[in-house]
């Protein structure tokens, strides 16, 4: 099996697989980083993102040979409890998941929209999250906690 | 919403959470140890045995003078393990964050029926209450020995007992018991399940001394679930273990005829295993399992097209034969309400078969050996997979150590508890410990599915503009086709396919109102199951079973009859509901949004935006709930945006006003996913709804703008459910408020664009 070599969350790793195999299946088992989620395994719901080169992807489907030499980013290397990214800090402060499983492709597409459009109006922020599922029906929590993280980083700014 | 909260604590409960769960998650045999106190405490020995009448069953002090809560349900993510915290400290006088809850685990936890009808708080935390504050006497008993004065001379804070006034004469919880045993008895009501119950000499507090009890407290899963730190039932993995994925039939009702083991020799250490008509793949690598259960060359018996398909599931049902009829509710006489100078009003409503659809397919993990055996699942009765995986294993129930751990979700008898029974099949067939996981299509397709109804509806209204008769019925699939529970193999897949004699039940349900028509009748009638074996059409329990169909259909004839007579609808339930209660509700919200009365549809013509807004209301047990809808209708795309809702919320006496807020939230939001979008899809020959793209959910652009709660505390009520009450009558208010907007009912749901166009063009 050829090996693949490229960075998750600042380490260099290398895994030994068929090179089609999704990078969701690298991450949770080889590497035992489990906050990707399987949740389909079709692209459709987002449980499995990560950030590759800072932009959210679906792990689900990106074969792992397509990751060489880049930069990949899961939640865990998004923010820790005691250097919390501002969107982890705003999820908590709101209380947003309930069974939490999907919320792991909401943090990390939130965090991204946070980099890349940080003033996005509430249109703007619904559209970010345009095909992200959340079965418990947390998705006004979620849009509080993201408009939350938009004041504290222009806070932080000014 | 959370602001008091100081990074520090925040710090520490996470820490705490996580722990708990990297346990689980990095080490699952350390959690077979029992999680309670050490002994060598001061009353140390033999923990006595998991018995209810046992207070050391519920309580446990730990050496540090922690408090540990043994809790028999689970907590799916609204917050109940803390508001038991805050039941159990309330009792105990100590901090809140002093208190660890543990859940469904089945070795140090009783069997109090799981996640089951939201009876979390209402049925769930009696025992625990009870124990608690029975804990609580019997430790100032200990120190009033310990401290030569009446136990009514001492004071409690923060688990300190102290001589009232003489703060320095003092002894802890840790001090009397901590890490030892009480070894005492309380008084077990020789019920199991959610009417598990015990009590002690003590009484518990009452409501108007209560400190932690009605305060907004963090729930203690949100933090880890933010930062990964934690661990879901998918994320264990035990060494030596297999990955399992079954292969199901692409036509509903056919079974294998023939198995190419073969057909999967290129993917290494696949092997196909195959019993009766149960086909699974296991492999070492878990994208090899995928892979190879994917290729696999399965030869199914000839399709029999049992099913219906979709567009004729309403005539199906219409025309079934009933296997039972149930006229739960009748008072007055009907015939002779409707034999008088009335007019009749009549309607007909229908609701579609819907999907669980969790978050992620189901998980389940189990190692058998010949004498024991472990379970991981997500399922949210955990006793009750336990008690399955003991059958299907020919193990005594003690023989296997159940251990819930969270999973992608759960609203019911959703897939979880066939992942158990095919994870406990696989490991029996192979030696090994295996890991199942499905597949997006077992948490779409293959799940049980919340049963398909058509409710008709007729009223006679006399000159006078009264209801003087109001007949009622249900008529749709068993919600208990399949037990609600997986402690029988016999209702899960792999039972069914290995041949299992089948035991269905029958059940429905009728409107919870207190319309106080003279002459009524509320009946439900069940039909027999599409196919009984083995179908991706059985149904049974999905959050608050059968409730979204039947006040989808029963509170939008109540608006008919409120225009039917020329009333506003908010006014006629006001005149027609006989429950205080009730009629609080609907006037709290109503009030709240802003109401204005109108007693017919305030449509307009002409083009773009449509705006309207409906009300329902419905009891759900003992938790009384009113929900206004505003909404936007585009008539051109058939678009119905739920843009705000304001719910008044009675649940009797609120046990942590945040926490139920967001299960108010997200019972809404699921609620408005189902009544506008969710419909399983199927031909003659299988369901087609297999994904989210062919099963569609509510997304963000659909979530709504405002959500306004008005939560009606009643300290003097004991606490009822909250978890079921609000998604039932979300239905009925957006097809209210559409009327509001048209003039045109929608009494078939979803109310998709296809739908809503469909409505429009009948009435154009």
């Amino acid at each position: 099996m050829p090996t693949v070599k490229f960075n998750v969350d600042g380490k260099r790793v290398s895994i030994d697989a068929s090179p089609d195999m999704p990078l969701l299946y690298a991450l949770r088992d080889d590497l035992k980083l489990n906050n990707p989620k399987f949740g389909c395994g079709l692209g459709q719901c987002g449980a499995c993102t990560v950030q590759l080169d800072g932009v959210p992807v679906r792990s689900c489907l990106l074969p792992v040979a397509a990751v060489e030499g880049k930069q990949v980013k899961t939640l865990r290397g998004l923010g820790t409890p005691e250097k919390p990214h501002p969107i982890q800090t705003a999820f908590v402060q709101e209380q947003v998941p309930q069974c939490g499983y999907c919320i792991n492709g909401w943090v990390m597409t939130a965090a991204a929209l946070l980099e890349t459009n940080p003033k996005a109006n509430d249109a703007q922020i619904r559209e970010a999250c345009a095909g992200l599922k959340c079965r418990c029906g947390a998705h006004v929590a979620i849009l509080r906690a993201i408009k939350r993280a938009q004041t504290t980083v222009a806070q932080e700014t000014t | 919403m959370s602001d008091h909260i100081t990074p520090a604590s925040q710090r520490r409960r996470f820490l705490q959470a996580a722990g708990a769960l990297v346990v689980c998650a990095l080490a699952p045999t350390s959690v077979l140890a029992d999680p309670a106190p050490a002994a060598g405490g001061k009353s140390a020995g033999k923990k006595p045995l998991l018995r209810p009448e046992e207070l050391d069953s519920w309580i446990a002090i730990t050496p540090d003078g922690r408090v540990i809560a043994y809790y028999g349900k689970v907590d799916l993510g609204q917050g109940l393990e803390v508001a038991i915290a805050q039941i159990v400290a309330e009792e105990l006088d100590v901090g809140v964050d002093k208190v660890d809850v543990v859940m469904g685990n089945t070795s140090v936890c009783l069997n109090q029926g799981g996640a089951s009808s939201a009876l979390g708080v209402q049925a769930g935390a009696r025992p625990l209450r009870n124990a608690a504050a029975e804990a609580r006497r019997l430790l100032l008993d200990m120190a009033s020995h310990k401290l030569g004065v009446a136990p009514d001379s001492l004071v409690v804070d923060d688990g300190r007992i102290a001589v009232r006034g003489v703060a320095a004469k003092s002894v802890s919880y840790a001090d009397l018991v901590g890490g030892g045993y009480f070894n005492a008895q309380v008084e077990w009501n020789k019920q199991n399940g959610n009417q598990m119950n015990v009590s002690g000499k003590a009484k518990p507090k009452p409501p108007s001394e209560y400190k932690v009890v009605g305060k907004s407290v963090d729930r203690r899963d949100v933090a880890w679930k933010i930062f990964g730190t934690g661990g879901y039932v998918s994320d264990i993995s035990v060494p030596n273990m297999l990955h399992g994925r079954v292969v199901r039939t692409p036509h509903a009702g056919s079974v294998p005829v023939k198995v190419d083991a073969a057909s999967i020799k290129a993917f290494p250490g696949a092997r196909v295993i195959h019993e009766k008509n149960f086909v699974a793949v296991v492999a070492e690598r878990e994208w090899d399992a995928v892979s190879a259960a994917r290729v696999l060359a399965v030869t199914w018996s000839e399709p029999t097209n049992p099913l219906p398909g979709a567009d004729k599931l309403f005539d199906h049902i219409r025309a079934a034969k009933v296997v039972q009829r149930d006229e739960e509710a009748q008072k007055g006489d009907l015939a002779k309400a409707f034999s008088g100078e009335v007019r009749v009003v009549e309607a007909e409503f229908e609701w579609p078969f819907q999907s669980h659809a969790s978050m992620g397919p189901a998980c389940a993990l189990v190692d058998a050996t010949p004498g024991n055996a472990r379970l991981w699942t997500g399922s949210q009765k955990p006793h009750h997979a336990r008690d399955g995986v003991a059958r299907i294993l020919g193990l005594e129930p003690d023989q296997v150590h159940g251990i819930y751990v969270v999973g992608p979700g759960s609203y019911g008898r959703n897939d979880a508890g066939d992942a158990a029974i095919d994870a406990a099949l696989l490991s029996k067939l192979t030696g090994r410990p295996v890991r199942v996981q499905g597949m997006r299509i077992d948490g779409t397709a293959w799940d049980p599915k919340a049963p398909a109804s058509v409710h008709r509806a007729r009223a006679a209204i006399d000159g006078a503009g009264h209801v003087v008769g109001y007949d009622f019925t249900s008529r749709g699939f068993s919600r208990a086709d399949i037990n609600s529970n997986e402690s029988d193999p016999r209702h899960s897949l792999a039972g069914m396919e290995l041949g299992m004699p089948l035991k269905p039940g029958q059940d429905f349900g009728i409107p919870a109102e207190t319309y106080g028509f003279a002459n009524k009748m509320l009946a439900w009638e069940t039909i027999p199951p599409l196919l009984d074996r083995s179908s991706p059409l059985r149904t049974s329990h999905m959050r608050d079973p059968v409730g979204l169909q039947i006040q989808f259909a029963s509170e939008q004839f109540i608006d008919e009859l409120a225009i039917a007579t020329g009333v506003d609808p908010v006014e006629f339930r006001l005149r027609n509901l006989t429950g205080e209660r009730d009629r609080a509700v609907v006037k709290a919200a109503a009030e709240k949004a802003g109401w204005k009365a109108a007693p017919k549809s305030r449509a307009t013509k002409g083009g773009g935006v449509l705006k309207g807004r409906g009300i329902a209301y419905a009891q759900r047990g003992g938790t009384v709930l009113a929900v206004v809808a505003e909404i936007d209708v585009e008539p051109e795309s058939g678009r119905i945006w739920g843009r705000k809702f304001t719910v008044a919320h009675d649940c009797g006496l609120v046990v942590n006003p945040q926490g139920l807020r967001h299960t108010i939230e997200g019972g809404l939001v699921q609620g408005l996913s189902r009544a506008l979008f969710e419909e399983v899809r199927f031909d003659t020959n299988m369901v087609t709804s297999v994904d989210w793209g062919s099963y569609p959910i509510l997304e963000m652009s659909d979530a709504p703008e405002t959500i306004d709660i008005v939560l009606i505390d009643r300290p003097e009520v004991a606490p009822t459910g909250a978890g079921e009450a609000t998604c039932r009558v979300i239905p009925a208010a957006l097809a209210n408020a559409f009327f509001d907007a048209t003039g045109v009912r929608l009494r078939r749901a979803p109310m998709t664009p296809e739908n809503v166009k469909k409505a429009l063009a009948r009435s154009a």
